[in-house]
C-alpha cells in the first residue's frame, strides 16, 4: 500500500510561517522526526488532514543546531522538541515547556546526535596481514580495556530471518 | 495554601511500567503535573544502523509486548511501500486477523488494569481471564503468545487453515459471550459510572489541539481511525469508526468496550472471506527511498518514519508511538483534578511506556 503523502523541503527561515499555514488550514501535528546526517540535521514536520499527510523538511548545520520552537503554533509539540534536544542536541528556541534536558534520563547524552560520516571500513586483515600472523592475533588475551561490544557483533544474537 | 510536590511513579501500583510524574498539589487539587520519562529508554531506533533491514522486523516487534504484531506489521508495510512489494491478499487478511486479535487482548488488558485502578478486583481478574482465551488463539495460530514473529517483509510466515479456522471461530463465540458480560459491568455498573463519568473531560477541540490519537481522540467525538486509510484487508471489510461525544473517562472506556466487539467482528469477517493463495512473496534487493507509514494500534495511530539509502542498513528509523502523542492530553487532564483521580486519569489514556521508551 502506497500511503498518500507529500514532502516539501523548505528553508529554515520559512518554517514558522509554513507551520502556521498548516495550523490555519486545520491540520493536526502528526510527528517531528530528526535525523543526523553528515554535517547537518534533517528535521521533518508532518501534518495531517483527512488522512492525507503533508511533511515539511528543514536542514540545520551541526555546528550550531538551532531551530525556532513551533509550540506557539502547536502547543503539543513540546515533547517532540524536548526529545530533539535530549537525543540530538538540537537547541529549540522559545519552547513552551522546556525540560532543560531532563525529559529523557538516558545513560548516554545526546545518543542520536552524531553527525560524523560513517568511518570507512578497514581493509580485510587477510589482504594486509601475512597468514602466519593471524593465529597470534587471535590468541592475544582480551584486556580490561578492550570494549566488549567491539568483540561481539550485535547481529550474532539475532535469529536468522 | 502551600504547594506540595508529590512524586507519582516510576514505581506505583497503577503503573505497570515506569513513568514519573511530579504532582504539584494544593490541598487535594493537582495544579500541575511534570513528567519524566526515559527510565527504560532502549535506543532501538539507533539499532537500525547495525541490523540488516530484513532482520529489523524482530526489533520492531519488540518495541512493545502488547501491540508487538502491529509494530512488526507497520515496519513491514513501510519497507514494502518503499520497495513496491505486492503482498499477497491472503497475507493481508492474516495480518488483519492477528492485528485485531492484538487489539482485543490489549483492550482486555487495559480494562483489567482500569478495573484494578478503580479497586474493582474481581472485574480485573475476569478481564484477564477472557484475555487468556485470546492469547490461546494467538498461540494456536502462531506459536507465540505476545510476540508472534509471524510478520515478514513480503507477507507472513504462517497460515491459518482447516480446523484452526473452525477452532478459532468457536473460541471467538466464547470470547464474545464472556466479553459482553464484562463490558456490561464497565458500561452499566453504577459504581463504575460514578468513578468515571465527568472525570477528565476532554473536548473535541482540546483533543485535536493536543494531538490526541486513538480511543482518546474518538471518545471526544473525532472520527479518526488509521484503519480507514485502507491498509491490510481493511478496505474489503465492513468497518465503522466508533466514537463517543462525552470526552470523559467513561467515554474512553466505552469506546474501548465497543471496539472489542468491532474487532471480534472483523476477525470473523476476515476468516470467512480470506482468499486462497500464497502467503508471501520473495524479496530481493535493498530498499532505497523513504516513507511515513501509519497504522492503528490499540492505543491509536503509530507513525513509522523509514529512510533507506539502498544498503542493507536503513539510514533512519523513527517511531512515534500513540502514548507519546497522548501524553500532552494526560498532562492537561491532570491539571486541576482531585489527587484521588490521578490513577484513573493516568490509566485512561492507556499508557504504554515500553512503546514510548523505544
Amino acid at each position: 500500500m502506497k500511503p498518500n503523502q507529500t514532502l516539501e523541503i523548505i528553508p529554515l527561515a520559512a518554517l514558522l510561517e509554513r507551520v502556521g499555514a498548516e495550523r490555519k488550514r486545520g491540520a493536526r501535528l502528526v510527528q517531528i522526526c530528526a535525523t543526523a546526517l553528515p554535517g547537518q540535521f534533517e528535521l521533518t514536520y508532518s501534518f495531517d488532514i483527512a488522512d492525507g499527510l503533508t511533511s515539511l523538511r528543514v536542514h540545520v548545520p551541526d555546528s550550531d543546531p538551532r531551530v525556532p520552537s513551533i509550540t506557539p503554533i502547536y502547543a503539543c509539540a513540546f515533547l517532540y522538541e524536548n526529545e530533539m534536544h535530549d537525543l540530538f542536541k538540537i537547541k529549540v528556541e522559545g519552547i513552551n515547556v522546556d525540560f532543560q534536558g531532563k525529559l529523557y534520563n538516558t545513560t548516554v547524552k545526546y545518543a542520536f546526535g552524531d553527525t560524523k560520516p560513517p568511518a570507512a571500513k578497514p581493509p580485510p586483515a587477510a589482504a594486509t596481514t601475512p597468514k602466519a600472523a593471524a593465529p597470534v592475533a587471535a590468541a592475544a588475551p582480551v584486556t580490561a580495556a578492550t570494549p566488549v561490544t567491539a568483540a561481539a557483533p550485535v547481529t550474532a544474537a539475532m535469529p536468522p530471518n | 495554601m502551600a504547594r506540595t510536590i508529590i512524586p507519582f511513579g516510576p514505581q506505583h501500583p497503577v503503573l505497570p511500567e515506569p513513568i514519573h510524574l511530579d504532582l504539584v498539589v494544593e490541598d487535594e487539587k493537582v495544579i500541575e503535573a511534570r513528567p519524566s520519562i526515559g527510565f527504560v529508554h532502549r535506543g532501538l531506533e539507533k539499532l537500525v544502523e547495525k541490523k540488516d533491514f530484513s532482520a529489523f522486523v524482530y526489533v520492531a516487534e519488540r518495541i512493545c509486548g502488547i501491540c508487538s504484531f502491529i509494530h512488526g506489521q507497520t515496519y513491514c508495510q513501510g519497507i514494502e511501500a518503499i520497495m513496491d512489494i505486492p503482498v499477497p491478499p491472503r497475507a493481508q487478511y492474516l495480518r488483519t486477523v492477528w492485528g485485531e486479535l492484538s487489539r482485543v487482548h490489549s483492550h482486555l488488558l487495559w480494562l483489567g488494569l482500569m478495573a484494578d485502578g478503580m479497586g474493582f478486583e474481581s472485574l480485573f481478574m475476569h478481564s484477564w481471564r477472557v484475555r487468556e482465551r485470546v492469547l490461546n488463539i494467538i498461540e494456536a495460530t502462531t506459536g507465540g503468545r505476545v510476540i508472534f514473529g509471524s510478520c515478514k517483509i513480503g507477507g507472513v510466515r504462517r497460515d491459518i487453515v482447516g480446523d484452526a479456522i473452525k477452532d478459532t471461530m468457536a473460541a471467538l463465540d466464547i470470547i464474545e459471550r464472556e466479553t459482553r458480560e464484562i463490558t456490561q459491568v464497565f458500561i452499566g455498573d453504577n459504581s463504575v459510572k460514578k468513578r468515571l463519568r465527568g472525570v477528565g473531560v476532554l473536548s473535541r477541540q482540546e483533543a485535536l489541539d493536543l494531538g490526541c490519537v486513538g480511543p482518546v481522540l474518538r471518545a471526544s467525538g473525532v472520527s479518526q481511525d488509521m484503519r480507514q486509510q485502507g491498509y491490510a484487508a481493511y478496505p474489503q471489510l465492513d468497518m465503522q469508526v466508533i466514537t463517543r461525544t462525552e470526552g470523559d473517562s467513561y467515554a474512553r472506556c466505552a469506546v474501548r468496550c465497543d471496539e472489542l466487539f468491532q474487532s471480534l467482528g472483523l476477525i470473523r469477517q476476515a476468516l470467512v472471506e480470506m482468499p486462497a493463495g500464497e502467503i508471501e512473496v520473495k524479496v530481493t534487493g535493498f530498499p532505497n527511498g523513504e516513507v511515513i507509514m501509519r497504522t492503528e494500534q490499540p492505543r491509536g495511530e503509530v507513525v513509522y518514519c523509514i529512510k533507506a539509502n539502498g544498503t542493507k542498513n536503513l539510514q533512519r528509523f523513527r517511531v512515534r508511538t500513540p502514548t507519546f502523542a497522548n501524553l500532552p492530553a494526560m498532562l492537561k487532564l491532570l491539571q486541576g483534578c482531585d489527587l484521588a483521580d490521578v490513577p484513573v486519569l493516568v490509566l485512561t489514556i492507556d499508557p504504554c511506556i515500553s512503546c514510548t521508551e523505544r
